[in-house]
């Protein structure tokens, strides 16, 4: 009977390859946005963030 | 540098902030409603009324009516501002206002009536659902040419979450409604079974994440600042919770189906995102509790304050308790059980609730140029709203601890403690009190926050054109010397609109496709067979009336749900079903094993009796009475029309079939009437109260519940043989 579940989907060939490539891009794109995100310099964030006040 | 005079549009935001108020009150009162009528089922007073058509409205009208006018109101108020610039169009501005409140008053006009395509948070039919297309684009435009029209060259980052709400609500909409009319006021799902719960929850999910919490992150980035005065904590961190959080969230719907009959891969793709989402969720809670650092004092003071802390806080509980929800071992105990509502209240209650009163306390004073008519009153809203809020919330707590325990409970010989599942219903009686109570503590408050703020429009007066100055944009072409990938994307609207709409593409593709390839059509189990057309019939009224709100169809394969209901549910069953019903919450027992041949199997009269007044049959049950079921004749104008659709959706009925459509409902018809009769008034019937009695939509719909789950126990011979 399990079969009914398990084999609905792993017909496909390689679909296991699905999560890992999934996790694989957003832990490279997390990556890089981190790097990006704290090379940004100091007096720009500031004017950024005093953005609503202006 | 020359100045340009120019005016933003107050009086679109003032249209908003009042729509925001009266459609919340509607919303939370037809909740209350609700909540009430599970105490006392008497309350479902008429066929509109009862809690399978009314529970939809509910959470129909607090979305997209209180919390979507919420969000434009918060929109049209901070992206003038932002961008130094008036809304693009009033005409457009206007469209919006007008049309957003037709839609409302069609959903709630026609979802008491019935007319419903029965997937949960997305009820309204596909006319419906057309306008509400047209009127997000008229949104988006107007928003976006505003974009374009600006004063400012940077982009600050609560407008980044307004467009990545405009863009992906866009595509979830869509992808979501792909349904074929049957006619003006029914359609059906074009996914079926195991796709359509995959693509529902997929839309399920994201409809919270994009609609009940990226924008409200834009308010939260824009309007705690401007309330405390202080800039954000952490303009870094702010990027990365954005970026993080749109990318993450796509991929966590699966977790709404785990122990499902959902592929085990894509059950553990959901989990795994949904733990990841505590990071950028907390990163994003952090960033605005800790732009009050310092400045505590004045939250003591500042109602207005006091009202976004609760919001933020409560932001942070519910984004730790999702995630500690999609884990399978809580999941046990969590899904289908009071939890989960509770749970969606602290979001919906506290984050969305809480940080909509705060921003239109402070919003309405500087629109009308005087204070608040009273800040006691306002204090006073601020005590009743997280008073109701717990007192709401820590009762469905325990009443949802407490089923989730009852339904698994084992005696040491092996039988389940509660064998009958409304014993597990019944105790929650005095929590279900408590809840609605909790409700309506918070609905005074809101009628509070009413009175003062109608009372600070009539003595104050609204600015309606505000008239500002600035400087005209400066040139935006040419990049910087050494400037940073992201303020270029900041500058490009329409590049920042793209990439997000890449990022969530990425999930939802990977999440969706799939189950594509997967040919729906194609049973799995041979012996499950297409409904017939007056099972069909009796589904539509399973629909119509809204018994998904009560009722799921989805045995897990786990030890206490086989033994309380048959065999576990196979996603091979389900590939006729569109759309599928698989529920999310057990107020009553699941139905999938109702069938015949079924351990949960009842005879035709069991249900006659039962729909006319469960509390004859179950003393105490909570269930509505259907009555009118039993009076009104079955309409079968659209039966053969029903067949055809179905086939274009892929069920295999053969061709030409549509011509035994009548004939076949009512043999079958007859004989369930026949059954009925026989066991209600044994030896003393006539031909003519079966003739009458097999018209009625009650032996439709006891036609559908004996067809439940029955296919899996006929082997292929038998069925050939027929
Ligand atoms: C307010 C929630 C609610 C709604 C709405 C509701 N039910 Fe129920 N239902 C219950 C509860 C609680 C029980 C268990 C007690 C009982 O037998 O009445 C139940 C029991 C049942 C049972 C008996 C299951 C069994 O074998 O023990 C059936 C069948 C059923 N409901 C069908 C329906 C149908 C069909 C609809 C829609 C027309 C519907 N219900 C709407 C709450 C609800």
């Amino acid at each position: 009977m399990l079969k009914f579940i398990k084999h609905h989907m792993t017909g496909i060939d390689g679909i296991e390859i699905y999560p890992i490539i999934s996790l694989s891009i957003f832990v490279l794109f997390f990556v890089g946005m981190l790097i990006w995100a704290f090379r940004e310099d100091k007096s720009k964030i500031e004017e950024l963030k005093s953005m609503p006040f202006d | 540098m020359e100045l340009e005079k120019f005016e933003y549009d107050n009086k679109i935001v003032r249209n908003f902030t009042v729509a925001t108020m009266i459609w919340g009150v509607i919303g939370m009162l037809v909740g209350l409603l609700a909540a009430t009528q599970l105490v006392l089922p008497d309350l479902n007073l008429t066929s509109w009324l009862t809690f399978g058509r009314i529970r939809p409205l509910h959470t129909n009208a607090v979305i997209f009516a209180f919390v979507g006018n919420g969000i434009f109101a918060g929109v049209y108020y901070s992206l003038q501002r932002l961008l130094k610039a008036r809304m693009w169009s009033d005409k457009l501005s206007n469209i919006n206002f007008w049309g957003w409140q037709i839609i409302i008053v069609s959903a709630v006009i026609s979802l008491p009536l019935g007319y419903t395509s029965g997937k949960e948070y997305a009820e309204l039919e596909w006319p419906i659902d057309i306008a509400i297309t047209i009127l997000w684009v008229v949104f988006g435009w107007n928003m976006f040419a505003t974009i374009l029209n600006r004063r400012v060259k940077h982009l600050y980052v609560a407008i980044w979450f307004y467009l990545a709400t405009f863009v992906t609500v866009a595509v979830l909409h869509i992808v979501n409604s792909f349904e074929l009319p049957l006619h003006f006021m029914k359609s059906y799902s074009w996914y079926a079974g195991v796709q359509d719960a995959l693509v529902q929850w997929w839309y399920g999910h994201n409809a919270v994440a994009f609609f009940l919490t990226t924008p409200y992150l834009g308010l939260m980035y824009y309007f705690i600042p401007k309330a405390s005065g202080r800039p954000v904590y952490s303009y870094r961190l702010s990027i990365i919770h954005f970026w993080a959080l749109i990318f993450i969230y796509i991929w966590a719907g699966p977790h709404h189906l785990l122990y499902t009959a959902l592929p085990d891969w894509a059950q553990s793709l959901g989990v795994v995102f949904s733990i990841m989402l505590i990071a950028p969720s907390w990163g994003g809670m952090l960033n605005g509790l800790l732009t009050l650092r310092g400045a505590w004092d004045k939250v003591r003071d500042d109602v207005v304050l006091k009202f976004m802390v609760v919001a933020v806080t409560c932001y942070g509980m519910v984004t730790f308790e999702g995630p500690m929800m999609s884990l399978k071992s809580v999941n046990i105990i969590s899904h289908f059980t009071d939890w989960t509502i509770a749970h969606v209240h602290i979001g919906g209650l506290g984050w969305n609730g809480m940080l909509t009163f705060g921003m239109i306390y402070w919003l309405i004073p500087k629109i009308y140029k005087r204070e608040l008519f009273s800040k006691k009153l306002a204090n006073v809203h601020f005590w009743l709203g997280t008073l109701g809020i717990l007192i709401y919330a820590i009762p469905l707590y325990w009443a949802g601890f407490m089923q989730g325990f009852m339904w698994q409970d084992f005696n040491p010989d092996g039988t389940l403690v509660n064998k009958d599942f409304l014993d597990t219903v019944t105790k929650l009686k005095p929590y279900y009190t408590l809840r609605a109570i909790g409700g309506g503590i918070y609905i005074i408050g809101v009628f509070i926050m009413m009175y003062n703020v109608f009372k600070t429009m009539l003595i104050g007066k609204l600015e309606v054109n505000e008239a500002v100055e600035a400087p005209s944009l400066p040139k935006l072409i040419g990049k910087e010397e050494g400037e940073h990938w992201h303020r270029v994307i900041e500058r490009k609207p329409v590049r920042m609109i793209i990439v997000s709409l890449v990022v969530i593409l990425i999930g939802g593709a990977v999440e969706i496709i799939p189950t594509f390839l997967v040919s729906s059509n194609v049973p799995t189990i041979a012996s499950v067979k297409p409904y017939s057309p007056l099972e069909l019939e009796g589904r539509d009224i399973y629909l119509r009336e809204g018994c998904y709100n009560c009722h799921s169809q989805m045995v897990r394969p786990l030890r206490f749900e086989t033994a309380r209901y048959g065999e576990y549910s196979k996603a091979g069953e389900f590939v006729y079903d569109h759309p599928f019903q698989w529920g999310s919450k057990r107020t009553g027992p699941d139905l999938h094993r109702e069938g015949v041949g079924n351990k949960q199997n009842r005879p035709d009269s069991w249900h006659y009796l039962h729909m006319l007044e469960p509390t004859d049959i179950s003393p105490g049950s909570i269930m509505p009475s259907y009555e009118w079921l039993i009076d009104d004749d079955l309409d079968k104008t659209y039966s053969e029309r029903k067949i055809t659709a179905m086939r274009t959706l892929g069920v295999p009925y053969e061709i030409g079939y549509e011509e035994k459509v009548l004939e076949e409902m009512e043999v079958q018809a007859r004989g369930i009437a026949e059954n009925i009769l026989k066991d209600l008034q044994p030896d003393d019937f006539s031909p003519q109260q079966v003739n009458k009695l097999k018209e009625k939509e009650i032996i439709a719909l006891i036609a559908y519940m004996q067809r439940l789950g029955s296919d899996i126990h006929k082997d292929s011979e038998e069925i050939l043989n027929k």
